[in-house]
């Protein structure tokens, strides 16, 4: 398991292979992040860095957050996320890591608190087809219908998919494939979508299953 | 400008003609016919225009053997060999979709003059 990056989603946009086909792609602004501190199993139990991405303006942030930035002698950042890693003897505090991680045709797993989309209903959480548009149907348009049979069981089940909070969750969406990586802008153009608004804060690592499909 | 609209930007590498809806196109478009490429030529009325950057998309409409047919090409495919600008016309409103409901001399399009 190697490190991963901290990112932004900028948006999407499409893109054409030489054959004229049209994907849709994600375009995610990803590091530079800076090791901000390591982990190790003899001392922590386990092996992770913690990475610092995006400057933090100089006014910003209160004394105990800089004193940890002071520490590892790295300006003040904005976000710091921890990742797990296999060896973190490897890293060193300040080392700077870039889209250099993910190259073209990689699959990579990106991470994202989705779009909250309040208390929902059955047909837009679980896509229910509701109840009829007309030949009496009375309040009843949206409706799940029956949740259940009758005295056996006597209970709704466990997980019985009804109305509820929907979105606003962390999602990981798994193998994407890094078509375009820039170093120079710190870009990475990914095929598909990525959970989260646009300017949402996302972690990019390597696919953990990866190579699925070619 | 954001880095998305200059990542959208830097994909656009070639320059496309300008036009317009009501202008009469000739779209030249690849055709992969087993191993073998072709240009096929579809000529008609553009009656619409989505400009989005990179992902800007066209719509052209013909009249084939009596049956209209409408195509949407994205602007900046690689299928598109060229555009050619046919005739320019004078049209009054950006989405031409009344078209939809004329039929033989109706459809006609004036010529838009210049002086």
């Amino acid at each position: 398991m190697g490190a991963g990056l901290i990112g932004r989603k900028l948006g999407m946009t499409r893109i054409f292979s030489d054959e004229g086909k049209s994907w849709p792609v994600t375009v995610l602004q990803a590091g530079p992040c800076h090791v901000v501190g390591i982990k190790s199993a003899e001392t922590h139990g386990y092996n992770a860095i913690q990475l610092g991405f995006e400057e933090m303006k100089p006014s910003r942030g209160k004394k105990p957050v800089k004193g940890v930035y002071a520490k590892a002698n790295v300006t003040p950042k904005r976000v710091m996320r921890e990742f797990r890693v296999e060896d973190s003897s490897q890293y060193e505090i300040g080392q700077a890591l870039t889209v250099d991680l993910f190259p073209v045709n990689k699959q990579v797993d990106v991470t994202g608190q989705s779009v909250g989309k309040g208390f929902a209903g059955v047909m837009k959480r679980w896509g229910f087809h509701g109840g009829r548009a007309t030949h009496g149907t009375h309040l009843t348009h949206r409706s799940p219908g029956s949740i259940g049979q009758c005295q056996t069981p006597g209970r709704v089940f466990k997980n019985k998919k009804m109305a509820g909070h929907m979105g606003d969750a962390r999602i990981t969406v798994q193998n994407l494939v890094v078509t375009v990586a820039d170093p120079e802008r710190n870009l990475l153009v990914v095929k598909g979508s990525v959970p989260g608004a646009k300017g949402s804060v996302v972690l990019i690592r390597d696919a953990v299953k990866g190579a699925v499909k070619s | 400008m954001n880095e998305l609209m200059r990542f959208q930007e830097s994909l656009i590498q070639r320059k496309m003609p300008d036009f317009a809806s009501g202008n009469t196109l000739k779209v030249h478009v690849k055709v992969v016919e087993g191993t073998r490429e072709r240009i096929q030529i579809f000529e008609g009325v553009c009656i619409a225009r989505h400009n989005a950057g990179y992902s800007s998309t066209f719509t052209v409409r013909k009249v084939s053997f009596g049956e209209g047919v409408e195509r949407i090409f994205p602007l900046y495919s690689p299928k598109i060999e060229k555009i050619e600008v046919v005739r320019v016309g004078d049209v009054r409103r950006a989405k031409l979709y009344y078209l939809r409901q004329l039929s033989g001399k109706a459809t006609r399009i004036k010529e838009k003059r210049t002086w």
